[in-house]
């Protein structure tokens, strides 16, 4: 991955006109289809930056996030990491390894990359534990957890990682919603310690209004970016937030958005 | 006294789902064998049925207590016995190695999977003479028949489970920097050990019978051979008396496979008790 240095310093991450392109084989008819995932994307993050991405399924947002991380190749354009390209996934499912207690389903990154001694990785470990709210759950395996504690795990366990961007594709969308409200404020509470670069994917518009500094809007058919909306609310922000005038206004901007984007194709 | 043991295990389980309801059907299916059993003594004294067509129970137990009071049985049990695990374990060794294989590179997958396969269309029961003329009368082609009829179980099993893994997990395991042995170490090898423990129940049960069709074959010892020799001189009660002991061969064997698949795969939410015949 190229890194720049100079210019681009407050840079996190930088992607220019990047598209990715799948060809997917059907048996039937034997005819190729092309599904155009990401066309000419163009975004540039800030460090310390909460961004989300929104947009309906199949607007590319999740292959957005694997193009980062390079799980999936780009078909073209560019990507530049400003600081360092470590990045921390956290997925839609917790996708934790049932067969380590909490505490190794949070050191598997230190297991695969021995970034840290182990006793610093073990000593972070707890300390992650103790911010996360679960001390107790240290020795506990994760079918003894609930799915919210469970998700909690999957977020420690990328911030382990110590990413220098923190990478979530609707990290909360399989948990209920009185949940899914506290998981979202706990989020906030984590990220405004270290405010760390964020790209946050989501269904949900209220939720990506009441966490970021902007929010992206994708549009499926091809995948591409329709708008990046500034979400200037001060800061920090609270569930309280959600019934206040201008964070509706924006709510409605996006909603507008996404309809007409839709009803034109 | 399988049971037993199942419980005790239970202790470690950290979801204590069903605790305690095995019992009440233990002693039922319990009732049931002891009612059978009862009848058929009833039967084979009132309508005095000859003792070379069906011996009476008690006249089978009998005959077990003879043949283990005087150490033939024991010792016959002892061969058949080491047929069994050393074919099993050459099995199990055999279809793991291959499976490995076979998941890892694609090639050998293309090249040797569909062999594989095409080989399973032959019974292997009709390979046993064929072993035991390659082999002899001894223990070897005891032991290879057993591996062979176990062998294809475990590999199936085992390239289900090695495949089993999540491909969202793998994409976790990426996203921080893992590599194919570390996805292999720490995601598809775990994620197999429950298929295999099925392939290994299955396996664990053909290996008796493999071992008692190649002693049929040609043995000069063995429970298969006791089988043999006690037909031929319709020592009936003796054939039954065999009989018991696999039965009890086979389920303490399954009852060892169960046990440690509790142990090892302890975060399996498939933890129901299987009972198959042989």
């Amino acid at each position: 991955m190229t890194e720049t240095v100079g210019t681009t310093v407050d840079t996190a991450v930088e992607l220019r006109h990047v598209y990715k392109r799948y060809t997917t084989r059907r048996s039937k008819r034997g005819a190729a289809r092309v599904v155009d995932a990401l066309h000419d994307v163009s975004l540039s993050v800030a460090r310390g930056e909460f961004v989300s991405i929104v947009g309906p399924s199949g607007c590319g947002k999740s292959t957005l996030l694997k193009v980062l991380l390079g799980l999936t190749k780009r078909t073209a354009g560019e990507v530049d990491f400003g600081g360092g390209s470590r990045m921390g996934m956290v997925f839609q499912q917790p996708l934790l390894l049932p067969w380590r207690t909490v505490t190794k389903n949070l050191l598997i990154a230190q297991d695969i990359n021995h970034r840290l001694s182990d006793r610093e990785a073990r000593e972070r470990a707890e300390a992650m534990l103790s911010m996360l709210g679960l001390e107790e759950f240290a020795d506990r395996y994760p079918g003894e957890l609930s799915g919210g504690m469970q998700q909690r795990v999957g977020i420690g366990r990328a911030l382990m990682h110590d990413p220098e961007i923190l990478l979530m594709d609707e990290p909360f969308g399989a948990l209920d919603a009185m949940t899914r409200d506290q998981m979202g404020m706990d989020l906030l509470n984590i990220w405004e310690r270290d405010r760390k670069t964020v790209l946050f994917v989501t269904h949900s518009i209220p939720e990506s209004v009441l966490l970021s500094d902007r929010v992206v809007v994708m549009t499926p058919r091809p995948g591409r970016i329709a708008e990046v909306i500034d979400v200037d609310l001060p800061r920090p922000r609270g569930l309280e937030n959600i019934n206040t005038p201008e964070f509706g206004a924006i709510v409605r901007r996006i909603r507008v958005l996404l309809n007409s984007e839709n009803s034109a194709h | 006294m399988s049971t037993a043991s199942l419980d005790v295990e239970h202790v470690h389980e950290p979801p204590a789902e069903r605790p305690r309801r095995e019992v009440p059907g233990f002693v039922l299916s319990g009732g049931v064998l002891v009612v059978v059993l009862a009848v058929w003594q009833f039967v084979v004294r009132a309508f005095d049925v000859p003792i070379v067509l069906v011996p009476a129970p008690t006249d089978v137990l009998s005959s077990l207590v003879d043949g283990l009071s005087d150490g033939s049985l024991l010792e016959h049990a002892w061969v058949t016995l080491q047929e069994i695990l050393l074919g099993f374990g050459l099995a199990v060794a055999a279809a793991l190695l291959c499976a490995f294989l076979v998941t890892q590179s694609r090639v050998l997958d293309k090249a040797l999977f569909p062999l594989v396969v095409m080989t399973q269309t032959i019974p292997k029961v009709a390979m046993a003479p064929l072993l035991v003329v390659w082999f002899g009368t001894e223990m070897t082609s005891k032991v290879l028949t057993t591996a062979l009829i176990a062998f294809f179980p475990l590999l199936i099993n085992a390239i289900l489970g090695l495949r089993s893994a999540d491909p969202d997990q793998i994409d976790m395991l990426r996203s921080f920097g893992a590599s194919r042995m570390h996805v292999l170490r720490h995601l598809q090898v775990p994620s197999a050990l429950p298929h295999i423990f099925a392939g290994l129940d299955v396996a664990v049960v053909l290996s008796v019978t493999g071992a008692i069709v190649a002693e049929f074959v040609g043995a000069t010892a063995g429970l298969g051979y006791v089988i043999q020799a006690t037909n031929f001189t319709l020592d009936v009660s003796r054939t039954f008396a065999v009989l018991v002991i696999l039965s009890a061969i086979g389920l303490a064997l399954h009852a060892l496979v169960v046990l440690c698949n509790r142990k090892i795969v302890f975060w399996s939410a498939e933890h129901r008790p299987v009972t198959e015949q042989a």
